[in-house]
């Protein structure tokens, strides 16, 4: 039976906004990221690379580079272990091992520009650059298809010619069509030929990446044991161990994995990419190695989120009440199967309770990088096209927008388009919040002369998971507690573990010290993303310090020879329940704790379900010149139901980074393809994400429905806040400029095609 | 002057306030001497091409993009990095800020923002918001949005 | 990237005699913002980088009576934090103040700026609006050249083998003179120009009408783009809405844009067009003072 809980709102710690652990580390550099780390003897090691985006490869002569001066060894695909044709959980999402294998180190094929071929070792950088451009490739080039339209078009070039696609569980070869899912409820055709009110749009999106300014990073040494250490900058160092030792054919208890410090993640940076090259690299050399990537790899060869096409159609009766959705969603995979049709069919309708519903999704194999998680990857594109087909289908009908999302919202027992029904959700109070903000009531304003002003909102879901966690808890003699966790700090989430053990102790948040450790020092932890760290691993730490609670108790029960069920713990302090005067507190007993048991430690482990639905809708006041068709957003409120919000300034964080990233997607972020297959834009000078100079404060209001399902009511935060954006500013546009457009990026160029 | 094999270069400079003499390779980026030679790693990678501001120091009280510049060309010259804001006496008021206003996610692109805005108030105490954002339009954040970065900024300013 | 060497010359000679040697294995090396990214991409390969920091000549800027001279090192910010400059010549900080950023514009100027030869550069058409000369230090001694006529094609100008570019000046404004330049980007900065229009104007002493007008035009050809017969239409015409439509259209005219990743061909006409009719009503502003 899952553990309820009720809300509660005298915390002592919760909602406070106390100064994150590791925060003077960061701000003086003294934080060591993957980047920074060096080892005695460490060498630098380079990947060689396709040009191409398709391929085949007909020889790879490594000699002059080998016979480099300063280059310690040279590898190739033959280098790699045979990995297995078999499927792994890592969380946010399945790997397969012979695909992640052959995505790092091309066999005899290269099906992504930038596809490594080889990789150099060599004594610093430079010289393995150098020796890199030595390495003499001869390929026999391919036709490349880079959408998804051409990759199912009758003659289209076969990326993987092993593939066998799953159409409704149907075997299809000779495809790029890797998977046709298909989810329906209820009797769509005839729910939707008795509508009062349709419309059926088609929209278009480019693949996005997720721009983390860290660059992907492995440190690796092969030992004589044949244990392999590695040292990286990865958003789950036991996601990362499961990955490496299943491409490496080894046993993971030989597999060490350190997370270091992180700079930006975001999904992207839970596949490996260097790190098997690099232990392969270390056992050749013997020396250890590090691996840096390099910006146009990073857009090349990393995993962006895909572009697609996407057909919506909705149908509602006479009084504004949705009652049939069609969703046809084609998304690229990349050069491997496997993007996100799952979790879009999980979100596209779910602010919404509509009775008949479908939805077809289509995962398409393409010659470009194997897509990854980017923050509540499939979501943000769904939302695009429902929440521009909503507004639309309201202009056309004469509804109120906001209205009809009220008349319509998804509550406690609406199924989702996948059929999974609603447990306790907040979209309810996040338009009500919405409805009332001093956005949403405020004058539009004019614009200057030559500009037009649009406001537009839009909703936004995620699912949040659960998955595995586990913590280590230890007393010191002085009151504070050691805090050991595997999940990565990416946002703020080391100060909200010891916030959560803080409050249970009825301590500081800074009489915690947290610390994240590597594969060996703490139990299984599943990856810091899919908006699950503060809710599991918080409810992990919980969990430990109302063991370590109970273990004190004892300690407590030695030093008053009385028995632990006779004693009470509240707000830091243990009492007798026969003599209540009869106390001490959490910090004179943990120096007592040496002649009293013995060190008092205490684990805590997970593996929960989800963290909760996370529900927003955002708000956007744009001005377009309409001369040039530039947008500029000048207001923006981000709305949304965060459980609760355990440091309210990362909180806040997570809605305005998110919303930030969904603009930037909105407006200019796309990789422009060239003919060849290659991304003409993999630099952050044309790969556009917003600069502090492109926009307004965002304003952020944070509703909290707590979850039942964590002690403290925590819901998942971090990926709702990218879903609504795109298609807020979407209808913005529409609004300033009465014509709506249907594909991103909403760029300038489109703008003023729209408006001639 | 010869130039028929790449000579290493003899550089004096001084980092933080301390004097260093180095030889470093002619081709080496600022950046790399400053963390591959110097060990000082507080100054961060980003995309090599001047495009993101991670990489930023100040040289002779001027900031760039350290990736840009060779280590050469700082003999004579003054260089200052993250590593040099704070005193024996405590943070400096922007790093401070920086942690109070929650103006760091994962921090990668901290160390940059720090030493531009530096650069900023130390020549305009109490500059506008939106100076604030042109100034630091050449550093890129993909964590906050860039909302309390400027407002510790602001925050720090008199 | 081949690993180059660093030389610094302390005169025009030492650097024109190394630049000789190496041709075109030689580059001299200023605010290295287009440089090192260019090492680096194995766009070319160096034996040697030439910083020309070191040379007098290449890094003085002076502003007087006799006009505005900016060495070819002098960084953009010195451009635009000079007062007379910023006063006298605003079309030139129109250009310096939006290369890149702030990082950006401590080591980068406008000699680069130039010898990169990029069309859609942001410095050049200020330069030509101003009627701006380059001047050349070479092994056959020196030479002037129009900066409208250094650039060849993308990344060409006229520098021969072992030449340097020393020094770019511009005359003096005469009375009622104005100057503006703009590109249109996609951001609000760090972004490489779509479009760009540079204009000057002269007007008679009433003010109401042209005597002569430059009009220059960024990233929409193979260099910056001189519309002589754009600028030339204004030539004793009055200052009004219908004679400044008329010129932006003779500039979109005389684009000869491309399709990339940056904009398409008709975006760019439009551009052009709007931006040449924005641009000249400031430059005219500028000139009424």
């Amino acid at each position: 039976m899952v553990a309820t809980f009720e809300p509660k709102t005298d915390y002592k710690v919760i909602g406070t906004r106390p100064i994150r652990h590791d925060g003077y580390d960061k701000v003086t550099g003294r934080a060591i990221y993957g980047g920074d780390l060096t080892l005695p003897g460490l060498i630098w090691g380079v990947c060689v690379r396709s040009p191409h985006a398709h391929a085949n490869i007909k020889s790879i002569d490594t000699s002059a580079a080998e016979a480099m001066d300063g280059v310690l060894a040279v590898i190739t695909g033959a280098d790699m272990p045979e990995a297995l044709d078999k499927l792994v959980d890592l969380g946010e999402g399945n790997v397969n091992f012979k695909w992640a294998s052959n995505k790092l180190m091309a066999d005899d094929k290269v099906v992504y520009r930038g596809h490594p071929v080889a990789a150099v070792a060599a004594v610093d950088r430079y010289t393995a650059e150098e020796a890199a451009r030595k390495v003499v490739v001869e390929y026999e080039v391919l036709k490349a298809v880079t959408n998804v339209t051409d990759a199912l078009a009758p003659d289209a070039p076969i990326v993987l010619p092993d593939l066998v696609g799953d159409d409704l569980g149907e075997d299809v070869t000779n495809t790029n069509m890797a998977e046709h899912v298909r989810h329906e409820f209820g009797d769509v055709e005839g729910a939707m030929a008795s509508a009062a009110h349709t419309i059926e749009r088609e929209y278009n999106m480019q693949m996005v990446h997720q721009g983390y300014i860290e660059p992907h990073n492995a440190t690796a040494v092969w030992d004589e044991e044949d244990r392999i250490k590695i040292w990286t900058s990865t958003q789950g160092a036991f996601a990362a161990r499961t990955q490496i030792a299943g491409i490496l054919q080894v046993d993971v208890s030989k597999v060490k994995v350190t997370p270091l410090e992180i700079g930006g993640g975001f999904g992207g940076k839970i596949p490996v990419y260097f790190e098997p090259i690099a232990a392969i690299l270390s056992r050749k050399s013997r020396r250890p190695v590090k691996m840096v990537m390099e910006r146009v790899a990073i857009f090349e060869t990393t995993g962006p989120t895909p572009g697609g096409r996407m057909i919506i159609k909705l149908g509602a009766d006479s009084n504004g009440k949705l009652t049939a959705a069609t969703a046809d969603i084609w998304f690229e995979a990349g050069a491997n199967p496997g993007s996100v049709i799952g979790p879009a069919a999980m979100c596209v309708y779910s602010p919404y309770e509509i009775p008949n519903t479908r939805i077809d999704g289509w995962d398409v194999v393409v010659n470009k990088p194997k897509t990854a998680a980017y923050r509540a990857p499939g979501s943000p594109q769904v939302a695009f096209a429902m929440e521009s087909a909503v507004e639309e289908l309201c202009e056309e009908a004469g509804w109120d927008s906001m209205q009809f999302r009220i008349d319509n919202v998804s509550r406690e027992g609406t199924r989702r388009g996948d059929g999974v029904l609603f447990s306790k959700i907040g979209m309810e109070e996040v338009l009500e919040a919405a409805k009332n903000s001093d956005h949403w009531n405020a004058p539009l304003g004019d614009p200057s002369p030559g500009r037009k002003r649009g406001r537009g909102m839009a909703s936004g879901y995620w699912f949040n998971i659960g998955l595995k966690s586990s913590v280590n808890l230890a007393v010191n003699s002085d009151g504070t507690v050691t805090l050991v966790e595997g999940s990565p700090d990416i946002g703020g989430t080391r100060v909200a573990m010891a916030m959560h053990v803080a409050e249970v102790l009825g301590i500081g948040a800074h009489d915690v010290r947290p610390s994240v450790v590597d594969t060996e020092l703490v139990g299984y932890t599943d990856v810091t993303g899919g908006s699950r760290t503060t809710y599991a691993t918080g409810y992990a730490c919980w969990i430990a310090a109302n063991q370590l609670v109970d273990e004190l108790k004892k300690r407590v029960g030695i030093l008053w020879d009385i028995n632990e069920e006779d004693i009470d713990f509240s707000d830091g302090i243990f009492n007798s329940k026969a003599e209540s005067e009869k106390t001490i507190g959490f910090k004179e007993l943990a120096g007592k704790l040496a002649d009293l048991g013995g060190p008092a430690t205490s684990t805590g482990s997970v593996d929960l379900e989800s963290a909760g639905d996370g529900f927003g809708l955002h708000i956007v006041d744009i001005d377009i010149d309409t001369e040039t068709g530039k947008t500029d957003v000048v207001r923006f409120t981000a709305i949304q139901d965060v459980g609760t919000a355990i440091h309210p300034s990362y909180v806040e964080g997570q809605l305005q980074g998110g919303a930030v990233q969904g603009i930037g997607w909105a407006l200019n972020e796309e990789y422009y393809m060239e003919e060849d297959g290659s991304m003409a834009n993999s630099s952050f000078l044309d790969y556009r994400m917003p600069t502090s100079l492109d926009l307004p404060p965002i304003d952020t209001i944070l509703v909290e429905v707590p979850n039942p399902l964590h002690p403290y009511g925590v819901r998942g935060v971090g990926e709702t806040p990218i879903c609504p954006p795109i298609p807020a500013i979407a209808n913005a546009i529409a609004n300033a400029i009465g014509t709506r457009l249907y594909n991103t990026p909403m760029n300038a160029g489109s703008i003023m095609e729209a408006l001639s | 002057m010869t130039t028929s094999s790449p000579g290493m270069v003899h550089v004096k400079t001084t980092i933080n306030g301390q004097a260093h003499e180095l030889l470093v390779p002619p081709y080496m980026s600022l950046l790399d001497t400053l963390r591959e030679l110097i060990g000082l790693t507080g100054t961060k990678e980003g995309c090599l091409d001047g495009n993101c501001g991670a990489c930023t120091v100040s040289v002779d009280g001027r900031i760039v993009d350290s990736c840009l510049v060779l280590g050469a060309e700082v003999d004579g010259k003054d260089v200052d990095t993250v590593e040099g804001m704070a005193s024996a006496d405590g943070l400096h008021p922007l790093q401070q800020a920086f942690l109070e206003e929650a103006a760091l996610q994962c921090g990668i692109c901290t160390p940059g923002f720090l030493v531009a805005a530096k650069g900023l108030l130390d020549n305009e105490p109490s500059p506008s918001e939106g100076r604030i954002r042109h100034w630091l339009a050449g550093n890129l954040c993909r964590c906050t949005g860039y909302d309390k970065i400027i407002r510790a900024v602001q925050k720090a300013s008199s | 990237m081949h690993p180059f060497a660093y030389v610094a010359p302390g005169t025009v000679d030492e650097a024109v005699a190394v630049l000789d040697k190496h041709g075109d294995r030689a580059r001299p090396l200023a605010g290295g913002t287009d440089l090192l990214v260019k090492a680096r991409a194995n766009a070319w390969e160096l034996d040697a980088v030439v910083d020309i920091k070191n040379i007098p000549e290449l890094m003085t800027l002076t502003v007087g009576n006799d006009g505005l001279t900016i060495g070819a090192g002098v960084p953009c910010y010195q451009v635009y934090e000079n007062e007379e400059v910023a006063s006298d010549y605003p079309c030139i900080v129109d250009g310096t103040a939006i290369i890149g950023g702030i990082q950006i514009q401590s080591r980068a100027g406008l000699g680069g700026n130039l010898c990169n030869a990029a069309p859609s550069a942001d410095g050049i058409c200020p330069l030509i609006v101003h009627s701006a000369v380059a001047h050349i230090a070479g092994p056959g001694g020196s030479r002037d050249v129009a900066v409208e006529d250094f650039c060849t094609g993308p990344s060409q100008t006229v520098l021969k083998n072992g030449e340097l570019l020393v020094s770019i000046s511009m005359p003096r404004p005469p009375a009622n003179f104005g100057a503006a330049y703009t590109r249109f980007i996609p951001r609000n900065e760090m972004d490489i120009a779509v479009a760009g229009v540079g204009v000057s104007v002269i007007l008679d002493s009433s003010g109401q009408n042209f005597v002569s007008a430059r009009i220059a035009l960024a990233s929409v050809g193979p260099t910056p783009i001189l519309a002589s017969a754009a600028g030339n239409s204004l030539a004793g015409k009055p200052v009004n809405d219908d004679t400044i439509a008329a010129a932006a259209a003779l500039a979109s005219d005389a684009s000869t844009p491309i399709t990339d990743m940056r904009g398409t061909i008709a975006q760019r006409k439009q551009l052009i067009n709007v931006l040449t009719g924005r641009m000249i009503n400031q430059a005219v502003e500028r000139a009424r003072g």
